[in-house]
């Protein structure tokens, strides 16, 4: 993946003052010694100073799509690895980079362990320590594994790091199924019982978090939570990255504040504001909004309406549709798509998201009437929340906000035409 | 003496016999998901469940009298271990490992929540086994197996379960067989 | 349901079940079945998206729900806490 990275000032920042790249500061394709030369070396802590409590005042949260507080999943595997006196032994802790990047419209973990693999495996190796953990793995695809292996290779500190080749599937980055992978070879969602940080690989505590996440570690392990916290806003501290993919003059990685307009971010991938339609933020689990006074916030009130809201970043990916495309055609695609990308252990999703994907369909081609909305209604509750992962949660999204946002085209698709494209269906 | 412990393990056996075509029958139809009208699927499960039990205890009424019953010559091993016994022994045979099977299937059915579904599912495709063998056991081994009604029982037997195999690898099997390749939308109906 | 909550959860195992409707006959007013043959929540039950999956019982379905969870035929049951 060659996508290009920007290393120049930060887009949309919300204060005004331009600032470097944070992950990208040792500039693309990194070796160690450039690492170490744009970083320093890893800082030797006192006794007082616990990664736990730099991590809670950062507020960093995860970057993979979910947005759970990092510094939660961290010390819940933490308590899970000193369990109380009479229980069991919990094992050494297992962590886990995951870079398997299934979503097809992002790209930020690929450029990120092609450009700065060696803040990754800080990240790990801070956790670690920190932790006491007796396995650490980076999960990514075969065409990601030989820029890692090479970073792995310049150091004498990452020997014990494990290399994994993820499966090509959208649903091989959630997380139980990259547990599932290391056990069985198959990437396939669990109906877990508890939190992996209880009980995961091999019953151990496990701490999955996306690549990027484990960036920010790295970089709040050597800065503090305050420089953290230097960027972005109180809600959504600290920069993420986002793809920026779709009708754009290129596809590019960008580094980001918290809290940044998204209009903000579609100037400076070089996207003309009124020749955009609609924005798919966060991926094919994501939604779809008007660009214009909407916010890249995490945890925020999902919006998208016409006034300033806040839409949750998700894994990170900003997918732009230019003015005369037909949202809802392509949001029937993308229905497809995840139909076809079902693990097919689980009845609802295994069936419901291909008669899902039908009735988009049918509305994209204008082959129906009210009747139709309906089907989608139905169909959409029939399959939330049925399954052992959100894989069908995030489809439902996906079509909720597109029948919202794209809710008058609805009403023209139901009469035959499409008022994005201004042709007859 | 002896004469009625054999005619015991004799009919004991037969009645064994359709027991356990009564099990296989039901089991294929509870794995259809299916219920009869007048009874539910749950009901039909306990029946299964509750036919294969007592086709365990006409086994041990079928087995245990020959033990006991000098002029028949069985022992003990022969129960377990095919093939040794000194009458007929390899239709004898059949029914020991017969026997050996059903007493797997019993006995993971009854631990299946210990053993897990994988377990479980595995011994219990030996059914299919078990049945064509008790059934050519019940046929070689017996003394009257060539009258005109064992011929005739045994046919029925066979017809059935031939029947109720050919169902089981049909395409309409499952009772949510059509609605899950597209067909019309339905009601499942209360029970 | 009463005014405390649930008694308990009926927790469906999806990449375990199969759609065969056993727990639905023995649990009416708590399941229904979807177009496909799957167990589904009654509307009434539903508060969370959670629920789709743990099913609030009240107490006296207990007795009918632990028989649920020991004749489904795929083991895709179990009860859990409130």
């Amino acid at each position: 993946m060659s996508a290009a990275i920007a290393t120049e000032p930060l887009a949309g920042a919300t204060s005004g003052r331009p600032a470097g790249s944070r992950l990208f500061a040792a500039g693309a394709a990194a070796g160690h010694a450039a690492h170490l030369a744009a970083y320093g070396p890893v800082p030797r802590h006192g006794r007082d100073w616990s990664l736990a409590q730099e991590l809670e005042a950062s507020g960093l949260t995860g970057r993979g799509g979910a947005g759970f507080s990092a510094w939660r999943k961290f010390a819940a595997v933490d308590r899970a690895r000193r369990p109380a006196r009479y229980a069991r032994r919990a094992g050494r802790s297992v962590l886990i980079a995951n870079g398997a990047e299934g979503e097809p419209l992002s790209f930020k973990d690929a450029t990120l362990l092609h450009n700065a693999p060696h803040l990754v495996i800080d990240g790990l190796l801070a956790a670690a320590e920190a932790l006491g953990a007796g396995s650490l793995f980076i999960y990514a695809g075969a065409a990601r594994l030989p820029a890692v292996a090479a970073a792995l290779a310049e150091r004498s500190d990452a020997r014990h790091i494990a290399l994994l080749e993820a499966p090509d599937a959208f649903v091989a980055g959630q997380s139980s199924a990259v547990v599932s992978f290391l056990e069985t070879g198959r990437a396939l969602p669990r109906d877990v019982a508890g939190r992996l940080a209880d009980g995961g690989f091999q019953g151990r505590p496990t701490l999955v978090h996306n690549v990027e996440t484990w960036a920010h570690i790295a970089l709040v392990a050597r800065y503090g939570a305050g420089w953290f916290r230097a960027e972005g806003t109180a809600e959504d501290p600290g920069t993420r990255l986002v793809s920026v993919t779709g009708d754009v003059p290129s596809e590019v990685v960008l580094e980001v504040p918290g809290g940044s307009r998204l209009d903000g971010v579609l100037a400076s991938a070089g996207v003309a504001g009124d020749a955009v339609s609609a924005v798919l933020v966060g991926g094919y689990h994501g939604r779809w909004v008007r660009p214009s006074g909407v916010v890249l916030g995490g945890g925020g009130v999902p919006g998208g309406g016409p006034e300033s809201g806040s839409v949750r970043p998700g894994a990170g990916v900003v997918h732009v549709l230019a003015r005369g495309r037909c949202g809802l055609a392509a949001t029937a695609r993308m229905v497809e798509y995840l139909a076809g990308q079902s693990a097919r252990q689980c009845g609802p999703c295994m069936f419901g998201l291909p008669a899902l994907a039908g009735a988009m369909e049918r509305l994209a081609a204008g082959r129906g009437g009210p009747e139709l909305v309906r089907e989608v209604g139905r169909l959409s509750g029939l399959v939330a929340g049925r399954g052992a992962c959100h894989h069908p949660d995030g489809t439902v999204q996906l079509v909720g906000s597109a029948l919202e946002t794209f809710a008058d085209d609805v009403r023209w698709h139901l009469a035959g035409q499409c008022q994005e494209t201004g042709g007859a269906l | 003496m002896d004469d009625a412990l054999w005619a015991f393990a004799r009919v004991s056996g037969l009645v064994d016999m359709v027991l356990l075509t009564g099990s296989v029958l039901l089991g294929i139809l509870t794995r259809s998901g299916r219920p009869l009208p007048a009874l539910p699927r749950v009901s039909l499960m306990l029946l299964h469940r509750n036919i294969s039990l007592l086709a365990v205890v006409f086994l041990v009424f079928h087995v245990a009298p020959l033990l006991l019953d000098a002029y028949a010559r069985v022992n003990l091993v022969d129960v377990v271990v095919p093939f040794l016994g000194s009458y007929k022994a390899f239709w004898q045979g059949l029914g020991t490992v017969a026997l050996d099977l059903m007493a797997a299937v019993v006995a993971t059915g009854l631990l299946r929540h210990r053993l897990g579904r994988r377990t479980f599912r595995a011994v219990h495709w030996l059914s299919y086994a078990m049945w064509p063998l008790a059934l050519a056991h019940s046929v070689g081994n017996g003394t009257d197996a060539t009258s005109a009604p064992a011929v005739a029982a045994a046919v029925v037997l066979c017809v059935a379960v031939l029947a109720a195999a050919a169902w089981r690898v049909s395409a309409g099997f499952l009772e949510t067989a059509d609605a899950r390749r597209g067909g019309a939308r339905r009601d499942w109906g209360r029970p | 349901m009463s005014a405390a909550g649930p008694a308990a959860r009926l927790h469906i195992d999806w990449t375990m079940c199969d759609g065969r409707g056993l727990c639905t006959e023995l649990l009416p007013e708590a399941l229904t079945r979807d177009d496909w043959g799957y167990p589904l929540a009654a509307p009434g039950r539903v508060r969370a998206r959670a629920d789709a999956s743990n099913v609030p019982l009240t107490g006296a379905e207990l007795g009918a729900a632990v028989d649920a969870v020991k004749l489904c035929p795929l083991l895709a049951l179990r009860i859990t806490g409130p």
